[in-house]
C-alpha cells in the first residue's frame, strides 16, 4: 500500500535580492496513514517552508509530492482542488490565523461552500458537531475572533482544519504560542482527535519535549536537510547525529537535580553552506573529511537513519 | 539584609488591575525567577522595580525597597541614576531592544558615559573589555558592527554587556531566551549565570518555561492572575509544588527528560483559561481548581508564610 | 430553543453594533467633523427647497453688504446675484466634486492595488510603474490639462480629479495586500483551496479597508480645494455655481467687498475642514487595537 504522503527530494528557494535561499534542500520522507510524524529543527531550518510546500502554498523548485500515491507536484488550482480537501494546516499563530472580520460560522462554512458540500440544513449541522467536537460552547459560532482567548482561537484553527473532514493535517507549532496549561488542552485534543478520525499528522515543532510526547516517528531537520530520522523511542534512546545530541542536551529539564552538561555545540545556525557537511562549523566531532565531503543519509539502524559520517 | 523588597505592590490599569498585592524580596546574589502565564502580571512587577510603566499604569499601592530605600518615592532624576547603574534590564526582542543604526559599541559605551565620567578611549577599551566577557569572538573587531550583523544569540549578548556595563546590584531579565532557539538558550543562560556569580548581582528572571526555572534560578515565585500563589526554594519547589497552580503547571508540562508519549499517558490539563474568573470574589483559580472547596470563593487566599515557602492556598496547608 | 438562539445571537450582533456606534459618539474629533459636514450635506440637499430660484439670477442691487438688507442676509456681488443662494447651491457643486472624484479615485486605486499587492511579481512592477508615471506629474498641472482638453464641465473636472488622486490609493492598498497576503488567515484561505478572487474579495479587502475609508475622507477635501482651484482660474463649469468660482468673481472687489471672497473661502475651509476631521476620528475608530475596548 502506498504511503498516505510521500516526499521525495524536494527543493523549495527564495529569491533573495540577487541571493538564492535555499529553504529546503532536497528532502524525502513519507507519512503513512495513522501516523504521527514529528518535525523538528531551530528556527530558520526551514521546516515551516517544507510544511507549506507540502500543502503546495509555495512553489517547489524540485522534487515530488504524492498524495495517496497520486503526484500533486504540478496540478493547477482546479486540480489541486480535490486534494486540498485532503490535507489541511493548523498554523502557530491563534490570533493571526483567523480573519477578524469574519465569524466563526463563515470562517467554516465558506470552506463547505467552496468545496460544495452539503445543502445549507447539512452545512449547519456540520459546523455544530465540529464545534462541539473541538470543545467550543455551541454559540461559539455567531461570534467573532476577538472574543475567544487564544486557546479557543486555536480550537477554531483546528475546527477550521477539520471541517473538510482531511486525512492529513500539518501542524505548524500548533501550540508554541500558547500557555503552558493551554498547550497541554490543545496536545490532549489532537492527540484524541488522531483516534477518532484516524488522522495522520505531520507535526512541526521546534520544542523538542512537545514531539518526544506527540510524535511515533521523528525527522530531524538542520539547515534545510534532514539529518536524522527515526521512530520516537529509537531516537530518544539512541540520538546518533551530533546536532540531534546537542539539541537534547540543550533543552532544560523541570528537574533541578538533573544538572545539565553544557550542549556540545558552538556558535548558532548559519546560512553558511559551503562544501561538506552542513553542522561541520558547529561540530564538536568534526574531523578534515566533514569540511570536504557532505554526508548523505544513510541507515545506521532498524528504521534509523543519520547523515553523519560517524554515526 | 535583602537587596529588593517588594511590599504590597498594587499596579491598575484602566478597566484593570494588573498586580494585586505582590510581595517578595530577593538578597544580594541570588537569582529569583518570576514565573507564570501570560499576562499574569510578572513583566508588569518588573517594570515596576524599574518604574518603566506604560503612562496609563498607575501604582496604587506598595512599596519597593532598594537597599532601604523605597524606589517609588523617588524623583524622576534619582530613579535615572539608578536604571543601568544599580538596576539593569534585558528585554525578551534582542532585534527591537537595540537601535539598528547605532553600533553595539557606541551603544554600550553610551551607557558607561552616562553614568560615569569616563573619556571616549577609556570607554571603548571597557567595551572591548564587556564584550569579551560576554564572550562575543574577535570582540576588538565586533565593537563597529551593527546589530544586523549579529545572530539572535550575538544580540542578547550585547544587550547583557549593556546592562552590566556599570556593574549593577539587580540585573532583571525579562523572557532573555523565549526569541532565542533552544541551543542559544543555555548558551545565553550560562553566561548570565557565570556573570551573576563573577560580579555578584542578583537576577530576577522572569520566564514561564519551568524547565529554564528548574536549571538556572535559586528561588522561584508563581504568580497567576496578578497574585503571587506560591513562593519557595528551587528543589523544594519540583520536589513537591503545592499551590494547585504550580502543581497543575508541572503536570501540564511534558518533559524531555521524563518517558511519556501520547500512546501511553494522557497529559494532565488545567482545564478552562484564567479568563474563567473573570468577574468573581474569592480566589482566581477557583473555577479552573481541582481541590476547590466553597470556601475559596468567598475570599481570597492570603500568602501565608511557612518557613522557607508561602502558598496562597489555605486547602493545601 | 431555536428561537432563543436566533434572540442570542440577534442581541450580540446589536450590542457588537452597540459597541462601535458608541466608540463613534465618544470620539469628539469625529463628532464634531461629523456635524459641520452634515450641515453641509443638508444644505446641498434642501438647495432647491431653500432658493427655488436660479442663483444666477440678478435679484438685488449689486454688492450690498451683509446685512444691508434683511432679504439677501449674505448681501449680493456686482452682478446683483445673492451670495448666500450662491453658497447654498455651491456647496451641492463642490460636495458632488469630491464625492464623484473620490469615488473615480477609490475604484482605480482599489483595483490596481489589490491587483498589484497580490499577484505581485510583473504583474506589480507594471503596474506600479503606471502608478509612479501618474505620481511624477505635477496633479494639479494633470487635471488643467484634462479638463483643457475636454470642455469644463462638472463631469469633467470629477473625472480629472479622480484621474489625478488614485496612485495614492493604489499605493496604500498595495501596502496593505501586501502585508495581508502574507497572513495566516490568508494562508489557510489559500490551502482550503479559496480562489483568488474570493481571497481578495472576502478575507483581505475588508481587513485593507480602514485605511482607505480615512483616505477617501481625505480625498473629497483635497478633491473639493482641487476644484476650488480650478474654478478660480476660470476653468469652471459656467453653468455651475462653485465656491471657487465666486471667490475668482469676487477677486475684482478684493479691496472694496473682501466679504465675496472671504464668505466662499471660509465655506471651503470649514468643509475641508470637517472632512479631516472625520478622516481623524475615522482613523481612531476603526483601529483594530480599539476593537476590543
Amino acid at each position: 500500500m502506498t504511503a498516505l504522503l510521500s516526499v521525495r527530494d524536494v527543493h523549495t528557494r527564495y529569491g533573495v535580492g540577487k541571493q538564492v535561499l535555499r529553504a529546503v534542500d532536497g528532502v524525502s520522507f513519507d507519512v503513512e496513514r495513522g501516523e504521527t510524524v514529528g518535525l523538528v529543527g531551530e528556527s530558520g531550518c526551514g521546516k515551516s517552508t517544507l510544511g507549506k510546500t507540502i500543502l503546495r502554498l509555495v512553489p517547489s523548485a524540485e522534487g515530488e509530492i504524492r498524495l495517496d500515491g497520486a503526484d500533486i507536484t504540478h496540478l493547477g488550482a482546479r486540480a489541486m482542488a480535490p486534494h486540498r480537501r485532503r490535507m489541511q494546516m493548523i498554523f502557530q499563530d491563534p490570533f493571526g490565523s483567523l480573519n477578524p472580520r469574519q465569524t466563526i460560522r463563515t470562517v467554516l462554512d465558506t470552506a463547505l461552500k467552496v468545496h460544495g458540500q452539503g445543502d445549507r440544513g447539512e452545512r449547519a449541522r456540520r459546523l455544530q458537531e465540529i464545534v462541539a467536537r473541538v470543545g467550543l460552547p455551541a454559540d461559539a459560532l455567531d461570534r467573532y475572533p476577538h472574543e475567544f482567548s487564544g486557546g479557543q482561537r486555536q480550537r477554531i484553527g483546528i475546527a477550521r482544519a477539520l471541517v473538510l473532514q482531511p486525512a492529513l493535517i500539518v501542524c505548524d507549532e500548533p501550540v508554541s504560542a500558547l500557555d503552558v496549561s493551554i498547550q497541554a488542552q490543545i496536545l490532549n485534543l489532537l492527540v484524541d482527535l488522531k483516534r477518532d478520525l484516524g488522522l495522520s499528522y505531520l507535526f512541526i515543532s521546534h520544542d523538542l519535549s512537545v514531539v518526544r510526547y506527540f510524535a511515533d516517528r521523528v525527522l530531524v531537520m538542520y539547515l534545510g536537510r534532514i539529518v536524522e530520522s527515526a521512530s520516537h523511542a529509537t531516537l530518544w534512546r539512541d540520538p546518533r547525529h551530533p546536532y540531534t545530541k546537542a539539541l537534547f542536551a540543550a533543552v532544560p529539564s523541570a528537574d533541578p537535580t538533573h544538572k545539565r552538561a553544557a550542549p556540545p555545540i558552538k556558535g548558532e545556525l548559519t546560512t553558511d553552506l559551503s562544501a561538506g557537511c552542513r553542522f561541520n562549523a558547529r561540530c564538536p566531532a568534526a574531523t578534515e573529511r566533514c569540511r570536504v565531503e557532505e554526508p548523505l543519509l544513510r541507515p545506521v539502524g532498524e528504521g534509523h537513519h543519520a547523515a553523519c559520517h560517524f554515526a | 539584609m535583602s537587596l529588593l523588597a517588594v511590599e504590597g505592590l498594587t499596579v491598575a490599569f484602566p478597566g484593570n488591575i494588573a498586580v494585586r498585592e505582590a510581595s517578595f524580596a530577593i538578597a544580594p546574589g541570588e537569582t529569583l525567577a518570576l514565573v507564570g502565564e501570560s499576562g499574569c502580571g510578572k513583566s508588569v512587577t518588573a517594570f515596576s522595580v524599574m518604574r518603566l510603566l506604560a503612562p496609563n499604569a498607575r501604582v496604587t499601592a506598595g512599596r519597593i525597597l532598594f537597599d532601604g530605600i523605597d524606589l517609588l518615592a523617588m524623583t524622576p532624576a534619582a530613579m535615572r541614576e539608578i536604571r543601568g547603574k544599580q538596576i539593569s534590564l534585558i528585554q525578551q526582542e534582542p532585534m527591537t531592544s537595540l537601535n539598528p543604526v547605532l553600533s553595539i559599541g557606541a551603544q554600550i559605551a553610551e551607557v558607561i558615559r552616562r553614568h560615569e565620567r569616563v573619556t571616549r578611549k577609556a570607554a571603548r577599551a571597557r567595551v572591548v573589555e564587556l564584550l569579551e566577557l560576554v564572550r562575543i569572538p574577535d570582540a576588538a573587531r565586533r565593537i563597529d558592527d551593527y546589530p544586523h550583523n549579529l545572530s539572535g544569540g550575538m544580540r542578547q549578548r550585547v544587550m547583557i554587556a549593556m546592562a552590566v556595563a556599570c556593574g549593577p546590584k539587580l540585573l532583571i531579565a525579562d523572557e532573555p531566551t523565549t526569541a532565542l532557539d533552544v541551543t542559544t538558550q543555555s548558551q545565553v543562560l550560562d553566561l548570565l549565570d557565570d556573570l551573576r556569580r563573577r560580579l555578584g548581582m542578583a537576577v530576577l528572571l522572569i520566564t514561564h518555561d519551568l524547565g529554564v526555572v528548574a536549571q538556572w534560578a535559586d528561588r522561584i515565585c508563581v504568580m497567576y492572575a496578578g497574585r503571587i500563589v506560591e513562593q519557595a526554594a528551587i528543589g523544594a519547589f519540583f520536589t513537591r509544588p503545592m499551590h494547585p497552580y504550580s502543581r497543575g503547571l508541572l503536570g501540564a508540562r511534558v518533559d524531555v527528560g521524563a518517558d511519556e508519549h501520547y500512546s501511553l499517558n494522557r497529559l494532565s490539563e488545567i482545564p478552562g483559561s484564567v479568563g474563567s474568573a473573570a468577574g468573581e470574589a474569592g480566589c482566581a483559580f477557583a473555577p479552573r481548581c481541582p481541590l476547590v472547596v466553597p470556601g475559596c470563593r468567598l475570599a481570597v487566599p492570603p500568602l501565608i508564610a511557612q518557613g522557607e515557602r508561602a502558598v496562597a492556598c489555605p486547602v493545601v496547608i | 430553543m431555536q428561537a432563543d438562539k436566533l434572540v442570542d445571537v440577534g442581541s450580540r450582533a446589536a450590542s457588537r453594533k452597540g459597541r462601535r456606534l458608541r466608540a463613534f459618539l465618544r470620539n469628539p474629533t469625529f463628532l464634531a467633523g461629523l456635524s459641520i459636514l452634515s450641515f453641509f450635506v443638508a444644505i446641498a440637499l434642501l438647495a432647491g427647497w431653500l432658493f427655488p430660484t436660479d442663483p444666477q439670477d440678478m435679484v438685488a442691487q449689486p454688492l450690498l453688504w451683509p446685512g444691508d438688507d434683511p432679504a439677501y442676509l449674505l448681501g449680493s456681488d456686482s452682478l446683483g446675484r445673492d451670495v448666500l443662494a450662491q453658497l447654498v447651491y455651491g456647496t451641492r457643486a463642490s460636495l458632488m466634486v469630491g464625492v464623484a472624484s473620490a469615488a473615480i479615485g477609490l475604484a482605480i486605486g482599489m483595483v490596481v492595488g489589490s491587483a498589484a499587492g497580490y499577484f505581485g511579481g510583473w504583474i506589480d512592477t507594471l503596474l506600479m510603474r503606471l502608478v509612479e508615471l501618474f505620481q511624477t506629474t505635477p496633479t494639479f498641472l494633470l487635471v488643467i490639462v484634462i479638463v483643457a482638453i475636454r470642455e469644463p464641465s462638472l463631469s469633467t473636472i470629477a473625472l480629472a480629479i479622480g484621474l489625478a488622486s488614485w496612485p495614492t490609493v493604489a499605493r496604500l492598498v498595495r501596502a496593505q495586500f501586501r502585508s495581508l497576503r502574507e497572513s495566516d488567515f490568508v494562508m489557510a484561505a489559500r490551502s482550503l483551496g479559496y480562489s483568488s478572487t474570493r481571497i481578495i474579495v472576502q478575507e483581505i479587502l475588508p481587513n485593507a479597508l480602514p485605511p482607505v475609508i480615512v483616505a477617501a475622507s481625505v480625498m473629497i477635501a483635497n478633491a473639493i480645494l482641487t476644484e476650488a482651484g480650478l474654478s478660480f482660474l476660470n476653468m469652471r463649469d459656467p453653468n455651475v455655481i462653485s465656491w471657487g468660482g465666486m471667490i475668482g468673481d469676487g477677486r475684482d472687489q478684493l479691496r472694496s467687498a473682501w466679504f465675496l471672497t472671504a464668505l466662499p473661502g471660509a465655506a471651503i475651509a470649514a468643509a475641508v475642514l470637517s472632512l479631516n476631521l472625520v478622516g481623524d476620528g475615522l482613523n481612531e475608530i476603526l483601529n483594530p487595537r480599539s476593537d476590543d475596548a
